[in-house]
């Protein structure tokens, strides 16, 4: 049985036999086990088995007896455990108020020097006794309910230390309180240490309080980010006679529901604007700064700001799947994942706490054989000082909070990390491979030029050209050639050259047997006529591709090498365009470099990192872009399925390897990649084949995510040799290894003042992290 | 050297064997999810109080498997599991049922741990 508890909200209520009709029809459904309606908070609250019913089950049970319902998700469980902790850290304040001050006042008429100027019932030690029960078994109670449980399952922690160290320093006092004369009877003058026990749980609630406000901090990102979600959504219903705009919540919003977003409201789904243009915020999900424009046709993002125009869209993606909810789910998913630096962590944290048990029975025995008189009172603060300085607690936070504190920050800057051992290793990368096109390019290719080569000058093509009545110019028959026969391909060049045809209006003709070959182009036989085709044979085989096409097919251009040359030194790439294995023509296409690709290089190699691209272009062409964006190092002529070998041979070179793609094309060389990272959005494949994921597409975050990997490995770094540091320096110094050198000997009052703060020096070490730039 | 010294010591040694066989020579139970309950297999419970119990879980690999975590102690460290392999990171609030589902595609033993890493349990995928 596969029980769940849901709290769907329920609309039309007015009375108390409202709730009473909606209990009855949900306690009917089979598989329903309870529910409770509330009809102030216009809720219900249901518990039922999942494998027998449907969340649906219970709205249509509801439907059914004349009201609405829809879930109201998890928002409420998310309330109520904020509720919870809030109550938690309430009463612990409330706890460490109480320890402090009653132990503050033990200390006072018990502390040698400030004793004497205490109320004289202060150093009562049947007072002190009941001044410090309340703070050992009321304060401090939550150190036995974890202690006890756990060494049922022989297995110990921080709190089972503080149970350890504390009892033996109560229990001791107790005796000295009530039976004074057994202690002098074994030689000891009869002092308790009340104060001791109480400051110790006072101080380490004080550090777990601060922990607990500190440590929220680390997952606010991720709190951001579902905060961002939008609660409801204006969505077009049709009624009878009309067309009506009503607000629906967010879980209600099916995919087709077509949705009016107003100026300065959020966008609830993710959907394509089907009326209207507007300039949107997308800031808060991909990281980028400047509003976009948007027109028909193109996509929205949930979650981000509509912010001049009116719109209406229609919703492609909602719930679980819209990018939002992607980036969440990733997100969350990094922050779980452990990185590779822990594994020496999770060794010593097994051992750590028996190992700290056995040291402190060590020094008790260490000091009372061999420590100067009083003996046992040396041995026993001696051993309570070990179990209360030793902070496993710093340890185990050490990675964690830096991890989920990058990891958010990444999200913020529109940079998501898959996991922490893909933010581990990106800090060692030292040569980053950039695909050109769509990566380095805008990948929206135009076509710049159109030639056409002399030796077909007298072909005349019989083109039945619907669109345009006027004669067609030799250039134009030549796009109109390319144009039919790549209107099947799928490559961004093949794009550009149907658009540049569309843009003529020229209407193109049907392809027969279209063939794509990888890594040269395409081929296909297209309806023309020719002066030197025999009768009866009007149909011509035309390829357009690449050089290494007309090499393949044996068509001569050396007549024209000088052109192409000229023209791939500009940066363009050139297809050729051959009738019946002559060469026709020349298109030659150019793709615009982004914006910030030059400086998102420049970043790169500021930071010693060498910068190599990497394209299916020729060497020329290839030069010609790498020129523009400072690249020195470039890999020309690289088929698809080569890419990947080319990225390992990099790798034998004992480089550390971040391959740049789109994700789709080049997955096999971002996985072959020490660290592949996508140019793509939150929803796209990519995300599945890359480690890091840039969804605002910004050249620049490459650098930034590699500043971003190597400031969380500092600060893990640093919070290790804290948390190490910290215990190996100062376990030491509690057993007393200092005494015989320098009479130094820590008093564990001391022991949990410094307890208390490794804890929280971590913790905000990693939030400093937080406010570094990258 | 007195009495009293020799006896100390003898008893520092028996406490300090003691402690290395009570916390590190333990013998894991294990229990595995087919076996648990019977015509419910794939699901499996786990209480969360002082540690997990059972500590020690057997699951099958490429098959989805229901953990139920239910934590009775109000210790803050417990009020996360984290199942690191899997990605998955959740909160336990206290005296609520938590279901994670996960669905094992490598053989294997796998940890998992409260938020801060003390207390420990292994899915054994078999």
């Amino acid at each position: 049985m596969a029980e769940v508890k849901k709290t769907f909200s329920i609309k039309g209520m007015h009375c108390a036999s409202c709730v009473r009709v909606i209990e009855k029809s949900l306690s009917k459904t089979p598989g329903v086990s309870s529910s409770v309606v509330n009809l102030a908070t216009e809720q219900a609250s249901v518990t039922y088995d999942s494998e027998k019913v449907t969340d649906d089950d219970l709205i249509s049970a509801v439907a059914n007896v004349g009201y609405k319902a829809g879930l109201a998700k998890e928002l409420e469980n998310d309330d109520e455990q904020k509720i919870e902790k809030e109550k938690e850290l309430k009463n612990l304040r409330n706890k460490v108020i109480v320890s402090l001050g009653l132990g503050l006042l033990i200390l006072w008429g018990s502390f040698p020097g400030i004793t004497s100027t205490a109320p004289l019932f202060l150093k009562n030690f049947w007072i002190q006794l009941l001044l410090a029960t309340p703070v050992q078994f009321w304060a401090g109670a939550g150190f036995y309910r974890a202690t006890i449980p756990a060494l049922k399952h022989r297995t110990a922690n921080m709190d089972t230390l503080v149970a350890i160290g504390t009892s033996v320093a109560y229990g001791y006092s107790a005796i000295v309180a009530i039976f004074p004369q057994i202690i002098q009877r074994i030689g000891v003058k009869p002092e308790p240490y009340f104060d001791v026990a109480a400051i110790i749980i006072g101080l380490i609630l004080l550090g777990r309080y601060f922990e607990a406000k500190v440590k929220a901090g680390t997952s606010e990102a991720i709190k951001k980010l579902i905060g961002l979600q939008a609660k409801t959504a204006r969505v077009l219903r049709q009624t009878k006679d009309k067309l009506l705009e009503v607000d629906v919540p967010i879980e209600e919003v099916q995919i087709g529901d077509v949705i009016r977003v107003r100026p300065g409201e959020k966008i609830p789904v993710d959907g394509e604007i089907l009326e209207g243009d507007s300039s949107i915020d997308e800031s808060m999900v991909t990281g980028e700064s400047i509003p976009k424009d948007k027109q028909k046709g193109d996509t929205v993002i949930g979650a981000t700001i509509n912010k001049t125009g009116t719109f209406l869209y229609k919703a492609t993606k909602v719930g679980a799947d819209t990018m939002l909810s992607q980036i969440i789910k990733l997100v969350q998913e990094a922050q779980a994942s452990k990185a590779p630096i822990q594994k020496l962590v999770d060794l010593i944290s097994s051992y750590f706490v028996p190992i700290v048990i056995i040291l402190s029975i060590a020094t008790f025995v260490v000091w009372y054989v061999l420590g100067p008189t009083p003996a046992f009172l040396f041995a026993m603060l001696s051993s309570i000082a070990v179990l209360i300085i030793a902070c496993p607690c710093a340890m185990g936070l050490a990675t964690p909070t830096a991890i989920m504190v990058g990891t958010g920050k990444g999200a913020e800057h529109g940079i998501l990390i898959k996991d922490a051992q893909s933010l581990e290793i990106a800090h060692k990368i030292n040569t980053v491979i950039f695909d050109k096109t769509g990566t380095l390019t805008k990948g929206k290719p135009e076509v710049t030029d159109i030639i056409s080569v002399t030796e077909i000058s007298n072909f005349q093509f019989q083109i039945s050209n619907k669109t345009r009545k006027s004669k067609l110019s030799k250039e134009e028959i030549i796009l109109w050639l390319a144009a039919s026969i790549e209107k099947g391909s799928e490559h961004s060049l093949a794009e550009a050259i149907v658009k540049a045809a569309e843009q003529r209006k020229l209407a193109l003709s049907k392809v027969e047997e279209f063939k794509a070959i990888a890594g040269h182009g395409v081929s296909g036989i297209l309806n023309t006529k020719h002066p030197a085709s025999p009768a009866g044979r009007p149909k011509s085989k035309i390829l357009l591709g690449n050089r290494k096409l007309l090499e393949k097919e044996n068509i001569n251009y050396s007549s024209i090498v000088q052109t192409i040359e000229l023209l791939e030194s500009e940066g363009k790439t050139v297809m050729f365009l051959a009738v019946d294995k002559k060469l026709t023509g020349l298109i030659a296409v150019a793709d615009t470099v982004k914006d910030t690709a030059h400086e998102g290089v420049q970043a790169l190699q500021k930071m010693n990192i060498e910068t190599v691209m990497i394209t299916g272009d020729n060497p020329r062409t290839a030069k010609a872009i790498a020129a523009q964006v400072g690249i020195k190092r470039v890999l020309a002529e690289v088929l698809p399925d080569q890419k990947e070998t080319e990225v390992r041979k990099i790798q034998a070179e004992g480089k550390r390897v971040a391959m740049v793609g789109d994700g789709i094309n080049d997955a096999p060389a971002l996985a072959a990649a020490d660290i592949g990272i996508a140019m793509g959005t939150g929803t796209d494949v990519a995300i599945e084949a890359a480690d890091i994921t840039l969804i605002n597409k910004d050249i620049k975050s490459v650098a930034q995510a590699i500043n971003l990997s190597k400031k969380t490995m500092r600060t893990i770094k640093l919070n290790l040799f804290w948390a190490f540091g910290y215990n190996v320096s100062l376990i030491p110094i509690a057993m007393g290894v200092l005494y015989p050198f320098f009479g130094i000997l820590l008093n564990p009052i001391f022991a949990s003042v410094a307890m208390a703060t490794s804890s929280i020096s971590v913790v905000s070490n990693s939030l400093l992290l937080k406010r570094q730039r990258i | 050297m007195n009495t009293d010294k020799i006896l100390v010591m003898i008893f520092g040694l028996i406490g300090i064997v003691l402690t290395y066989w009570f916390f590190l020579m333990k013998k894991e139970r294990e229990v595995s999810a087919e076996s648990l309950r019977a015509g419910k297999a794939g699901e499996i419970d786990i209480k969360v109080s002082g540690g997990y119990s059972p500590e020690v879980i057997s699951i099958p690999k490429g098959k989805m498997t229901k953990i139920n975590f239910l934590r009775t102690d109000s210790t803050d460290c417990l009020s996360e599991v984290v199942l690191s392999d899997f990605k998955i990171r959740k909160q336990l609030p206290l005296n609520q049922r938590v279901t994670i589902e996960i669905t094992p595609q490598k053989e294997g033993e796998f940890l998992f741990a409260c938020g801060m890493n003390m207390y420990h349990g292994k899915l054994k995928v078999v």
